[in-house]
């Protein structure tokens, strides 16, 4: 109970809000990795996501590529990829293993989500004249959103943890003073900087929480769609409570 | 607006033939029924007028021009399409669910949803439910505003593919009723596919029933039918030897009852000089004589 009145008493000491490596600025460091690597990600997984949900076609090889990716140890592939791309290239490398490792689950919300609609409500929109594109923007991704916000969430719940990891090869961040606090026994500093990281992922986790509830079409509020897209959503919702413990233990290590 | 089938063949991915040298002229402003038990084709066929399916071999004629030459997407705007439970999109209003096709036509938001409102007119809803959400509304609510979707975009063609197939009995017969009057003031080529030989008999000018693998067992009138089925399987599916079709004379008083195989009084024997020529016309369904009380 002492570590943890110890690590308030570092979190909201003064010294720890203002000027150079102050929190605020860590946060500001982990919160511009974790947003490019997020945009990235989405780049890619979308509309990936979308053509395998739209055409049906290579949904299992995805499933295979997302199953393997998820067993990725995440510190494991930073090292991996900042000593193949370059000691000096360690900003990117860090990136594209953020990249890497969120893209199995907005994927699998990109594609879940256009399965989660029922066959006999495209059926009828191809029957009455819709392009497949106008199937797919006015059909699939409406009734499909829920789930893609459900994996964009838990995406990015596992690049705000996993970004932890960055302050390893220099980059700053959150991780940097849960590493800077094992290294120097420092460890009201080592869990201050860890309860920082758990509040700014449940942050984030609120709010696209928010979104996901928006994102749920008027027309389907209620129990009729909820149950198919509960069960479509129950592998995404167990990636992110992975996800999470995943990053957080990996930084802790 | 006739539709023409000329030895018709489908064969599926799968290797199940679904029908095969079909032919088959629906002639245009009034309605066709297909009928036959699942597994006879009859959705495929229907299917092939929109080019939701595409034949193996044959072709399909509309007005004479094979539909192979138009575009899909364009085909199926030009025809109205009522499915069974809806296929109503969830997340738009029933407003917008009816203006889907002019909307995709370039018609404008506004004169769109005018011409929705009075479809919703047209198909006997309120307009109070323009502004609901497809399940918001009853089942047999939710299968007037798919007729009405049907119809917005004028098209001279209708196809129903058992539209109501999963609304109770007394909802069903009454969308019959009000299939039967649309068709009366509007006037489409109608195709309806059901496996619901009494649905057949009441709705269709003409009937055809289809054996497995889209083989036409019998194609005519109602009446037609019912007077010289054409063979075994006819007689047993339309039920011309057993119960309320199989209606014989007593004499009750001097007058004379038509009483059905199981006894019961089905209606009472009038003249009616005009209706037996009305019948291999209109194909109204037979023995439809007042009800006996």
């Amino acid at each position: 109970m002492n570590l943890f009145l110890d690590a308030f008493g570092w979190l909201f000491a003064p010294e720890q809000w203002t000027g150079a490596d102050s929190i605020p600025e860590r946060i500001g460091q982990h919160l511009f990795f974790t947003v490019i690597a997020f945009v990235i990600a989405s780049i890619i997984a979308i509309p990936l996501g979308y053509l395998i949900g739209h055409t049906g076609k290579g949904r299992e090889v995805a499933v295979a590529i997302s199953g393997a990716a998820r067993a990725l140890p995440s510190f494991g592939l930073i090292l991996l990829l900042v000593i193949l791309v370059g000691v000096l290239q360690i900003g990117p490398s860090v990136t594209a293993a953020l990249v890497i490792l969120a893209i199995p689950s907005i994927l699998a919300g990109a594609y879940a989500g256009l399965e989660s609609v029922d066959r006999r409500t495209i059926d009828a929109a191809r029957s009455v004249g819709m392009t497949e594109w106008q199937i797919l923007t006015k059909v699939e991704i409406p009734l499909g959103l829920p789930l893609l916000i459900s994996g964009l969430r838990s995406g990015l719940l596992q690049i705000v943890a996993t970004a932890t990891l960055a302050a390893y090869v220099g980059l700053g961040g959150l991780g940097f003073d849960i590493l800077q606090g094992i290294q120097t026994r420092n460890y009201p500093q080592t869990l201050g900087g860890a309860i920082v990281v758990v509040v700014l992922a449940l942050l984030l986790d609120a709010l696209f929480g928010l979104l996901e509830h928006f994102a749920v079409p008027k027309g389907v509020r209620g129990a009729r769609g909820g149950r198919i897209a509960s069960e479509a959503k129950a592998p995404i919702e167990a990636q992110k409570a992975g996800g999470v413990a995943q990053g957080v233990s990996a930084a802790g290590r | 607006m006739s539709i023409e089938f000329r030895s018709v063949s489908k064969r599926f991915d799968d290797g199940t033939l679904a029908v095969e040298n079909f032919e088959l002229t629906i002639p245009s402003r009034s309605i066709t029924v297909l009928v036959g038990s699942s597994g006879c084709g009859k959705t495929t066929l229907l299917r092939m007028v929109n080019r939701m399916v595409d034949p193996t071999s044959g072709s399909i004629l509309i007005d004479g021009d094979d539909i192979a030459n138009r575009p899909p997407v364009a085909l199926r705007r030009s025809i109205g399409y009522v499915m069974q439970n809806s296929g109503l999109l969830p997340h738009r209003k029933v407003v917008d669910n009816v203006a889907t096709v002019p909307r995709l036509n370039g018609v404008s938001k506004s004169e769109s949803r005018a011409r929705a409102l009075e479809l919703l007119d047209t198909v006997g809803l309120d307009r109070s439910l323009a502004d609901r959400y497809p399940n918001q509304l009853s089942g047999g609510q939710q299968q007037r505003v798919g007729v009405a979707r049907g119809l917005a975009a004028d098209p001279n063609i209708l196809l129903m593919d058992e539209p109501f197939g999963a609304v109770d009995p007394i909802v069903r017969t009454e969308l019959q009723r009000e299939t039967l009057r649309l068709q009366r003031d509007l006037d489409k080529t109608v195709v309806f596919v059901t496996h619901d030989i009494d649905e057949a008999f009441l709705l269709g000018d003409q009937v055809v029933i289809l054996q497995k693998g889209g083989i036409i067992a019998q194609k005519g009138t109602p009446a037609e039918i019912l007077a010289a089925p054409a063979n075994d399987f006819v007689a047993e599916f339309v039920g011309a030897d057993r119960g309320k079709r199989a209606l014989h004379v007593v004499s009750v008083d001097g007058r004379d009852v038509l009483v059905d195989s199981d006894g019961r009084p089905a209606g009472r024997l009038v003249p009616a000089p005009d209706k037996a020529e009305a019948l291999t016309a209109s194909g109204a369904p037979a023995a439809q004589g007042e009800r006996a009380s």
